[in-house]
């Protein structure tokens, strides 16, 4: 290709991403109320003019201009959809976690550049967010120690079944998660099975002594909270471990052994390394829901095991205090987004789920 | 020295096997319970002991009206975002693996971002910004919500399953003659359908039984899990058991269905090059 030919092709490129990124950004100025009044119905008129101007555009140039237009076209709904509703929002919240009520009669509460929103929602619920992660961490890492064997099982025994055995996986995750987690209140209940069956075993003194049981009780305690997590998430670590799994060529494993290693060591130094894309994805999967859920810990924990899912669920919708709820979604945005980044620049995002 | 090896090898090897049916069998005890107590005849307000079996609740599954109609509701929503996600995220997953552009990576990351927030926060934003806004909570924002979260679902998911699409073929046919859109829904559209559906699938099953994000943006309006969440407290009828089995039922059909024709397809395809 020449040159003044090829900076000829790469203008309407830059045409359609300017015009993408300038739509995305003035949908969110004008739902989050940057501009109001007569600047915002000029800008509402910028925003559709600049897209009938490119689709006019794409319309009189010729094959390569639309070509280098299209992915743009293709995005546009799409990422418009996200920028209101999701971008925008947080914007919203932003605000509104800086926001107090100026008296008591107020419905709602006006931007003060209130801090004490941020200080109140980290002392008053400290160990409702100590909790939530140290939860979603142990059942983050029982999801790991129960699925990597049996990803590992499917992906390499699994033979010609493997598409069902992976289709059986899912299918329990087809009924409610709300039910799947009532029946669990079912199974840990005082009358249950599974209590019933410790006591015949005679377990319940090594479970009260792992802190598992508290007073012949398996419901209300923290152990069932992180049971119901780490069940309700475990199919987020298996599915990505699989996947990571299944590309690898089970000749490498061949070969490994070939060399004098033992079975063991094949699996340290060449499969445990392939498939780690899959863990840290699945990590991740698990690890974000369960720090932000609140159903298993409404259904199977006690006001003692209360998360800040439910802190959150419960200044929002029950007190109405919409600022403290901001305020703590913010910050456990702000914890998970940061960590979230950490693991996008040492993986790169493509790999992701 | 080898036979000591090996035998321990076997044993290791068995170990895990039985470690994974172990782990099936977890995944299903819960599944069992419900199915189990489905039949139970229950002696208060909640399906909890025990107490004979009967197929009563079987026999009237709709008795609770409240419970059909937030199922109805839940269905409602379920196709209308399913739909306009379908649409949206099949799009952005088009833009994305079929062209080589500007800020693809900057579009990757934003999409990935809905994926890894708590459901906590992506709810209670929305519903700020509606009630901000003064927008009223109902069917309306509900769907919105939904489709916020299921067209990154369906972009990911579609994304990764066309990432090795030949798309030589498509050049193939408008070489032969066809026009770009011709081509594409003659060639493109047919092979990376079943991809489309089975994210549409997904996503339809994400929405049906999506509480967190609901909750905060539902108002009045009262969807099937909304529905059992409340019920929870107050009391419990067998039929949501009927219903949560008739669910289980229907997604084991078209599981069973959609892997019958993936293996037929993948006869008729089995050319001798496709053999890994």
């Amino acid at each position: 290709m020449t040159k003044p030919h090829k900076r000829f092709a790469s203008r309407p490129e830059w045409m359609g991403l300017g015009v993408m990124v300038f739509v995305a950004l003035g949908v969110v100025a004008l739902a989050a109320e940057w501009v109001t009044g007569a600047p915002a119905i000029g800008l509402l008129a910028l925003l559709i003019s600049s897209v009938v101007a490119i689709i006019w555009t794409a319309i009189m140039g010729g094959l390569d201009t639309r070509r280098a237009l299209a992915p743009y076209g293709l995005l546009k709904p799409g990422i418009l959809w996200l920028s209101l509703f999701f971008l925008a929002p947080l914007w919203s919240m932003l605000e509104m976690s800086l926001s107090s009520k100026k008296s008591r009669f107020d419905f709602f509460p006006a931007f003060t550049w209130e801090w004490s929103n941020y200080s109140k929602a980290l002392t008053d619920f400290g160990p409702q967010f100590g909790r939530s992660f140290l939860y979603a961490g142990i059942a983050t890492i029982l999801t790991l120690l129960i699925g990597y064997p049996l990803a590992y099982v499917i992906a390499f025994r699994g033979g010609k079944y493997r598409s069902l055995l992976l289709g059986l996986i899912a299918v329990p995750f087809f009924t409610s998660y709300l039910i799947r987690t009532l029946a669990w209140q079912n199974l840990l209940s005082d009358s249950g099975p599974v209590v019933s069956v410790l006591e015949t075993l005679r377990l319940e003194n090594v479970m009260e002594w792992l802190h598992i049981m508290d007073n012949g009780r398996l419901i209300n305690t923290p152990a069932a909270v992180i049971g119901g997590l780490t069940y309700n998430f475990l199919p987020f670590m298996i599915l990505p471990i699989y996947v990571s799994l299944e590309k690898i060529d089970v000749r490498l494993m061949d070969a490994s052994m070939d060399l004098y290693t033992t079975a063991t060591g094949a699996f340290r130094r060449v499969v445990l390394p392939l498939s780690l894309p899959g863990i840290f994805a699945g990590s991740l999967l698990v690890f974000i829901p369960a720090a932000g859920d609140f159903v298993n810990a409404k259904f199977l924990g006690s006001p003692q095991t209360t998360m800040i899912g439910s802190s959150i669920q419960d200044q929002f919708l029950v007190q109405l205090n919409y600022p403290l709820a901001a305020a703590m979604s913010f910050v456990l945005m702000a914890i998970i987004t940061a960590s979230v980044l950490v693991y996008a620049k040492f993986m790169g995002t493509e790999d992701l789920t | 020295m080898t036979r000591a090896h090996d035998s321990k090898q076997k044993w290791g090897r068995r170990g895990i096997n039985g470690f994974a049916v172990a782990a099936m069998l977890y995944l299903f005890a819960p599944i069992f319970m419900i199915v189990l107590f489905s039949f139970n005849n229950p002696k208060g307000r909640f399906n909890i002991v025990w107490n004979g079996f009967t197929l009563k609740n079987w026999a009237n599954p709709f008795s609770h009206p409240e419970l059909t109609d937030a199922l109805v509701v839940s269905l409602e929503i379920a196709f209308i975002s399913t739909l306009i996600a379908t649409v949206l995220g099949t799009s952005i997953a088009l833009a994305l693996s079929r062209y080589k552009f500007k800020g693809s990576g900057g579009v990757n990351l934003f999409l990935v971002l809905p994926l890894t927030s708590p459901e906590v926060v992506l709810g209670s934003s929305l519903a700020t910004l509606f009630l901000a806004r003064g927008v009223s909570f109902g069917i309306v924002t509900v769907i919105i919500a939904h489709v916020m979260f299921q067209v990154s679902f369906v972009a990911v998911t579609l994304r990764a399953r066309i990432r090795g699409f030949d798309w030589s073929l498509e050049q193939a046919a408008m070489d032969l003659g066809a026009s770009p859109r011709r081509a594409f829904w003659k060639i493109t559209f047919p092979l990376i359908l079943p991809g489309i559906l089975a994210a549409a699938l997904l996503s339809f099953a994400l929405s049906i039984d999506d509480f967190i994000i609901t909750f905060f943006n539902a108002g009045s309006l009262v969807t099937f899990p909304l529905q059992i969440f409340g019920a929870s407290r107050v009391a419990i009828p067998p039929q949501i058991n009927v219903l949560a089995t008739m669910l289980l039922m229907g997604s084991i059909a078209i599981l069973v269905g959609s892997l019958i024709i993936e293996s037929r397809r993948r006869r008729l395809n089995a050319g001798p090059e496709s053999k890994r």
